[in-house]
């Protein structure tokens, strides 16, 4: 290509060929780097893991996802997905679902550890996805929790309230309650991003950052009130509930006291 | 003793001092004799003018330790979450006064309770002086500073807790600015001037601080202070009852009786709010973390007086009209100005509405039962429940979130509810009082039931009925029988049709819905009917017990009545 000095003399297919190589380096650098979120764990699932995992989602999962995982009406297609996703929903019960609903909804998981990492690691099967976190990088030990708690108020109290309460998003749907998740939970959903939650992924919220923000979650979790009584956590409706219901209730207790000595 | 001019106790001597050179004994003398009626419901207003003081006291105490400024520091006290964090040093020195001062916690949430408490026993008392008709001539003056009050009241809790500049009031104070801005033609100088440019800029919270320590408190005290001298003047209503006229006030003294018993009450109300404040968690601020406009969190509602602003901007549709390179905001007028004005503008007029509507200008001491003034009653009602479907529709998604529903279904369902359930409530409330007229009339004419039930000779049972005790017969015999207006003619005595008549015929059609549907108290007649009845309905009860005491007397044999009465074996 040295002597390449005007467009006549570039052979027709040139552009073509270009466009290929282009192609062909973008993919193999994409399949590079993607592999990297793909966590070892997934990658060494034995035969017999993906086995059992296959019965299981025959069983339980196929109704919806579609015997191999491409989805349906019922279900979204669940190729890509990763194994972290599956861990997340999965783990907290939200799969399989009680009912068509416009959300799933945590509740006590149906199948055991080892099923579920089953489970994964042929849903991971189906196509490259993120893996299950390594417990390293959930780890919150030397995390800066104030610096979680802004993060948090930037990117997650609107939707999952101050407290981590969670809150009503549109139709029904709605972020839930964080006070139940685990660091690893935690985790997954920021980078499955499942329902209706955005994916957080390392490019928007590194993974020091991530490790921030469980470190503030589990403060929520555990935080004292030392305000007293917290009723819910949920700001002034709850407050107005309580004062115009105890607090005037009682006061009014008073004066009909007060005021029956003398009728 | 009587004779001797100068005093011998201490207190004796000190009230002699002071009275040779204040020369107070005769007003103090006069005063403190002052009569005022007891009810229970006459204390509300006593509630919030104690709210009032506790929050004088409690805020006083957190002046010492705030620092009305957003100027940008860095925390670095004792609260590990946020330490680090930039924040203004408003934020900064409310997070020192709720976890560095001491009693700083309690005083924040007494002072903060305290607010919730003043602006809900001002609106109850409302309720009482509306639903007794007390605003009525020659008090509508007093109604209307009442009506001042509340509105200030809302106003200086907004920007007491817009104060300490947290994510939760920074939020409202954002929306607030919205509301501004929406104001057409000056809504964007208006909020370029109280926020001393864009958007959150760095002055709103040292001026709100100005108007919430100093300038609104001080009106506060003095329209309190007219509010109660009208009162003292004018003399406090009282409910019908054995004795009680238009033109006398029966009661207790101020002294001793209300100097003790209002002086203790103080002190209920003062341990009710500090015992909350020390076991109820109110505004964490800790927890919203401070303000920045980037950040808002789920849930966030302002305090319950403001909900129902917050409430009506969130059920209204989302109108805008966009013409000659203007936006007129109609979803921000329509609720968050329009609205409040027309409900403030209502409530502050009704004395007189209600004066031009029943055509009824006289004065009034003796207050109105609820239930004898139905139409009245009813549109209390009605407004209060409008007011709470505003107030529920801004709590839309703690609704939707905790009964799993959808917020837009509620938000639809609550735009319907917020014109239909008022409506309902006002007919609702209207047929029961005019129920209790009709109890009322019975009652007085027939009695109460009194479970015992009589035999008559000839076999008929009946059951005896007990008179009402003189209280509660004045008190039901107290209302005032008012007939409507009469429709005046269409035409004059010649025959001449008179257009110009229909504003007397509104009012009279008017004072019809008001009164017509009332029932009458019974007639002087029919009472001393009811009364010969009772005596009757006496001698056979009498003679029944007779019976019965014969009866234990031949040692429980049965004895069974004949047809003269008299009883044999």
């Amino acid at each position: 290509m040295a002597n390449i000095s005007g467009s006549s003399r570039r052979r027709p297919y040139a552009g073509a060929v270009l466009l290929l190589a282009a192609l062909t380096t973008t993919g193999a650098a994409y399949a590079v780097t993607t592999s990297a979120i793909v966590s070892p764990k997934s990658a060494a699932a034995s035969a017999e893991q993906i086995e059992l995992g296959k019965r299981l989602f025959t069983e339980g999962c196929s109704s919806c996802h579609g015997l191999a995982g491409q989805g349906g009406s019922s279900g979204p297609s669940l190729i890509g997905v990763g194994a972290a996703a599956v861990d997340f929903q999965v783990g907290t019960g939200r799969m399989p679902m009680a009912q068509a609903d416009t959300q799933a909804m945590r509740k006590p998981p149906v199948y055991n550890q080892e099923q579920i990492d089953a489970l994964a690691a042929y849903v991971a099967s189906f196509g490259a996805g993120p893996g299950v976190p390594d417990p390293s990088q959930y780890d919150f030990s030397n995390a800066n929790v104030a610096r979680g708690g802004e993060i948090y108020r930037l990117n997650c109290s609107q939707c999952h309230n101050y407290a981590g309460k969670g809150g009503a998003l549109s139709d029904g749907k709605y972020a839930p309650s964080v006070m139940k998740a685990t660091p690893k939970q935690i985790y997954e959903a920021m980078i499955t991003g499942p329902q209706g939650m955005p994916v957080f992924s390392d490019a928007q919220i590194p993974a020091k950052d991530k490790q921030d923000i469980i470190a503030y979650i589990d403060y929520l979790q555990n935080a004292p009130d030392p305000g007293g009584a917290a009723l819910g956590r949920l700001g002034p409706v709850t407050e107005t509930v309580f004062m115009f219901t105890a607090a005037i209730g009682a006061v009014i207790a008073v004066t009909i006291w007060i005021g029956a000595k003398s009728r | 003793m009587s004779t001797s001019t100068t005093p011998t106790t201490p207190q004796g001597k000190v009230a002699d001092f002071l009275d040779e050179r204040l020369s107070i004994s005769k007003a103090i003398k006069s005063n403190i004799s002052k009569v005022f009626p007891d009810h229970w419901s006459f204390m509300l207003g006593e509630v919030a003018l104690y709210s009032f003081i506790i929050l004088l006291l409690s805020g006083t105490y957190l002046t010492l330790f705030f620092k009305p400024s957003m100027v940008e520091v860095i925390y670095n006290g004792p609260y590990v979450p946020l330490k680090g964090v930039k924040m203004s040093e408003a934020f900064a020195s409310t997070l020192h006064i709720s976890f560095d001062v001491r009693g700083g916690l309690l005083m924040r949430q007494i002072h903060h309770w305290a607010a919730l408490f003043f602006i809900g026993a001002m609106s109850i008392h409302m309720f009482r002086v509306f639903f007794t008709g007390a605003f009525r001539k020659p008090r509508e003056l007093n109604w209307v500073i009442g009506t001042v009050l509340v509105l200030l009241g809302i106003v200086e809790g907004f920007m007491g807790y817009s104060l300490p500049d947290d994510l939760l009031s920074g939020t409202g104070l954002r929306i607030t600015q919205g509301i501004i801005a929406a104001v057409p033609v000056v809504g964007t100088y208006v909020s370029f001037g109280l926020f001393g440019g864009e958007f959150p800029g760095h002055d709103v919270v040292a001026r709100f601080y100005t108007l919430h320590i100093l300038l609104i408190p001080g009106l506060i005290l003095a329209l309190v202070g007219a509010h109660l001298m009208m009162v003292w003047y004018q003399k406090h209503t009282q409910w019908p009852g054995p004795g009680r006229t238009e033109g006398n006030v029966v009661g207790y003294r101020l002294f001793p009786v209300y100097t003790a018993k209002a002086g203790g009450f103080f002190f209920v109300v003062l341990g009710i709010t500090t015992l909350i404040s020390a076991l109820v968690s109110i505004n964490p601020v800790w927890m919203f973390g401070p303000y920045t406009p980037d950040q808002v969190s789920a849930g966030s509602q302002p305090d319950w007086y403001m909900g129902f602003l917050d409430g009506a901007v969130r059920v209204m549709p989302n109108w805008e009209i966009n013409a000659l390179g203007h936006t007129l905001s109609l979803n921000l007028i329509v609720p968050a100005l329009v609205l409040p004005g027309i409900m403030t503008t209502l409530l502050g007029l009704y004395p007189w509405i209600e004066a031009w509507a029943t055509g009824d200008r006289r004065e009034h001491h003796l207050l109105d039962r609820p239930r004898n003034a139905p139409v009245r009653t009813a549109l209390g009602v009605m407004s209060i429940s409008f007011y709470l479907m505003l107030w529920i529709s801004g709590a839309n998604d703690i609704i939707a979130q905790t009964f799993r529903l959808s917020i837009n279904q509620i938000t639809v369902a609550l735009r319907v509810l917020l014109f239909v359930v008022p409506p309902l409530m006002f007919m609702l409330t209207k047929r029961w009082c005019l129920s209790l007229q009709r109890r009322d009339r019975e009652k007085v004419l027939h009695g109460h039931e009194t479970g015992r039930i009589l035999r008559l000779p000839h076999g008929e049972f009946v059951e005896i009925h007990a008179p009402l005790s003189l209280e509660e017969q004045a008190e039901i015999l107290g209302k005032m029988d008012v007939a409507p207006m009469a429709l005046p003619a269409a035409t004059d005595a010649n025959g001449v049709a008179q257009p110009a008549a229909w504003k007397a015929r509104m009012q009279a059609k008017l004072s019809q819905w008001f009164y017509g549907a009332n029932v009458s108290l019974p007639t002087r007649a029919e009472l001393l009917e009811a009364q010969s009845h009772f005596e009757h309905a006496d001698a056979l009860e009498v003679e029944a017990t007779n019976r019965h005491r014969t009866y234990e007397a031949v040692g429980g044999v049965l004895l069974a009545p004949t047809e003269d009465g008299s009883s044999r074996h």
